[in-house]
């Protein structure tokens, strides 16, 4: 190997040891070029673009011209009636997601688990994973003809019952339910991968243990399963809530429409309507800047809190 | 030894594992098979509510129409080719993105690793995203499907950490043969780490498939649109563009529920035809972004 020595005084010395850096490791850099290039364009630029959120931007002016406005949109947003119907419809469906969204891959992999018979083992695992790959339109538009009152089969259903037909899609109550309850269906299964996987990885010679004190199954769940995969909810937990701040735009795009804006206008959809579809790209910009820092804290917080908790961090 | 009460909490246990996955087993495969049904009964049927299971009064005619609306190729046609060429690009840009990051005496990698990682704490954000894209003259372009996404960061982390467990003696044993960087990471390194790559493309093609987000945004020319937009058409906003003309108005109701599902088939096919044979990827994948980077 080629190693050179880094020098720790000298200046000059400091230069000469930069290039023969670079020269060895040339066509590393090289490599790597144009995923810098690409970086910066897509990914830095937009960065420095977020100044027109303290500026009067209009199209066609350029994002860097324009006159300083201070923090007029921020101020405008929060004196706004919508700033904290966006804020909270957008706390409040990740928080309903993670509570009621949360506990299910883990107890759907600890029964698939237990689940001797191995063939249909597998056919109850693959299927479940199956909705996970399904585009978010396509979920969206089974959810409108699964609950509409024209012929959808819920609604046939509740008839055949003797129930009265529930107008489901343009109802505000019940648009959390539809969101959080098809997230839970779409995604159970491929989140109990982890779960599943971390249970398989268990030392059998703990449940043979277990088995010669004639615990019961229920006992060996709670006391042996739950607490060697903790660690693995823990993190996975501490991720999620690092996330609150940050609902999906894609699938309450397509769900939602104006009658359920009240309990489904979230800030990324707000940042849109306001932004592409009327042009306020300065107030937008604004809005989507302060959900940026938000979520930069939430995120960074749960990634040392899980760092501390678990010595296991994303990155 | 065990008393008799466990072994009945036993059964018991045992009882309420099955039952939860077999309700599991019907809760995601029902709505599958509920589409399935409809799309093949005649349109009256479902009209009427009859359809739970099996198609009643079978029939192609939904497929028939549908399959007749050049619209529908179009943005077949689209869809394969971003999902195609996008996937491409996303794989070499994510080797060639990762295989220095892993390097352990590559200088600069610290600093690169921060360079990449911070952009998944922060970023600008959706409008000026958008004002540079259409700036750079994306819009109404194919490229846009493309070039604004060509990589996850995240994938990179993956990938990178395939790369740094390829052992030292590998690359080391090359170097002294007189092998550089860059042959060193087509003709060794990516071989070795192809179970990854196999998982990271898999990836990589299901959301360019059912990428939704980019089209609406950039894309306005029908000729361009990929078939997620043209669904959301159908199935959300309720065009009868699929429909046909020759319609009679009084079916127009019943044959546009129809019309709907056979379109949610038609467009999730491919997904479904071959999920059977890359599911065990898909789980392999899982696990390697559990390895921590």
């Amino acid at each position: 190997m080629n190693v050179v020595a880094k020098p720790k005084t000298n200046e000059t010395s400091k230069w000469a040891w930069l290039l023969k850096c670079i020269k060895r490791d040339k066509y590393l850099l090289l490599m790597f070029l144009p995923i810098f290039a690409y970086y910066i364009i897509f990914r830095y630029i937009p960065m420095t673009g977020l100044i027109i959120a303290f500026k009067d931007f209009k199209p066609g002016g350029g994002i860097y011209h324009g006159k300083w406005v201070g923090l007029k949109w921020f101020i405008q947003f929060f004196d706004s009636p919508y700033a904290f119907r966006v804020i909270r419809n957008t706390v409040l469906i990740s928080l309903y997601s993670l509570v009621f969204g949360f506990p299910v891959p883990i107890f759907f992999a600890i029964c698939i688990t237990e689940i001797k018979n191995m063939r249909f083992r597998r056919i109850v695992q693959t299927a479940s994973y199956l909705p996970h790959f399904i585009s978010t339109v396509v979920v969206v538009g089974m959810l409108n003809m699964f609950f509409t009152m024209n012929n959808g089969i819920v609604n046939n259903i509740i008839v055949k019952l003797g129930g009265e037909q529930i107008n489901f899609l343009v109802n505000p109550k019940w648009f959390r339910t539809l969101y959080v309850g098809s997230g839970i269906w779409q995604h159970f299964g491929f989140n109990s991968i982890i779960y599943i996987a971390t249970i398989t990885g268990i030392d059998p010679s703990m449940y043979e243990v277990a088995k010669i004190d004639g615990i019961t199954k229920f006992k060996e769940v709670i006391y042996i399963t739950i607490p060697l995969i903790a660690p693995t909810i823990i993190i996975l937990f501490i991720l999620q809530l690092g996330n609150i701040m940050n609902v999906g735009f894609e699938k309450v795009f397509l769900m939602y429409s104006p009658a359920v804006y009240e309990t489904a206008d979230v800030i990324s959809t707000y940042v849109y309507r306001k932004g592409i579809e009327s042009s306020s790209y300065s107030f937008a910009s604004a809005i989507g800047f302060f959900n940026s820092v938000i979520n930069f804290v939430f995120v960074y917080v749960a990634n040392r809190i899980s760092r501390a908790v678990t010595q296991t961090s994303l990155w | 030894m065990r008393q008799k009460t466990d072994i009945g909490s036993d059964t018991l246990f045992y009882t309420i594992v099955y039952i939860i996955a077999i309700v599991g087993f019907i809760i995601t495969l029902y709505p599958f098979i509920y589409i399935l049904a409809v799309s093949f009964s005649s349109s009256h049927s479902v009209y009427r509510g009859e359809v739970f299971l099996w198609p009643v009064n079978p029939t192609v005619a939904g497929y028939k129409q549908v399959f007749k609306q050049n619209g529908l190729w179009t943005a077949y046609g689209n869809t394969f080719f971003y999902t195609v060429v996008g996937t491409i690009f996303n794989m070499v840009a994510t080797t060639i993105a990762a295989y220095p990051l892993s390097r352990k005496q590559f200088f600069a990698r610290r600093f690169l690793n921060f360079f990449i990682a911070f952009t998944m704490y922060f970023s600008g954000g959706l409008i000026p995203t958008y004002l540079l894209i259409t700036n750079l003259g994306f819009y109404n372009s194919r490229w846009v499907m493309i070039i604004p996404s060509l990589l996850s960061t995240y994938n990179v982390m993956v990938c990178r950490s395939a790369f740094s467990n390829i052992p030292d003696e590998v690359i080391e044993s090359a170097e002294i043969e007189g092998a550089n960087d860059w042959q060193i990471f087509y003709g060794i390194a990516v071989r070795l780490v192809t179970p990854t790559l196999a998982v990271l493309t898999l990836y990589y093609a299901v959301g360019h498939w059912n990428e939704f987000f980019t089209a609406l945004l950039y894309l306005s020319d029908n000729k361009l649109v990929p078939m997620q937009v043209l669904l959301r058409r159908v199935l959300i906003q309720s065009s009868s563009e699929l429909m046909g003309g020759e319609v009679a108005a009084d079916d127009k109701a019943a044959v546009s529920i129809q019309i709907r599902y056979v379109t949610i088939v038609v467009a999730t096919l491919p997904i479904l035809a071959i999920y059977p044979f890359l599911q065990k990827y898909f789980v392999k994948g899982i696990m390697l972004g559990a390895v921590k980077g």
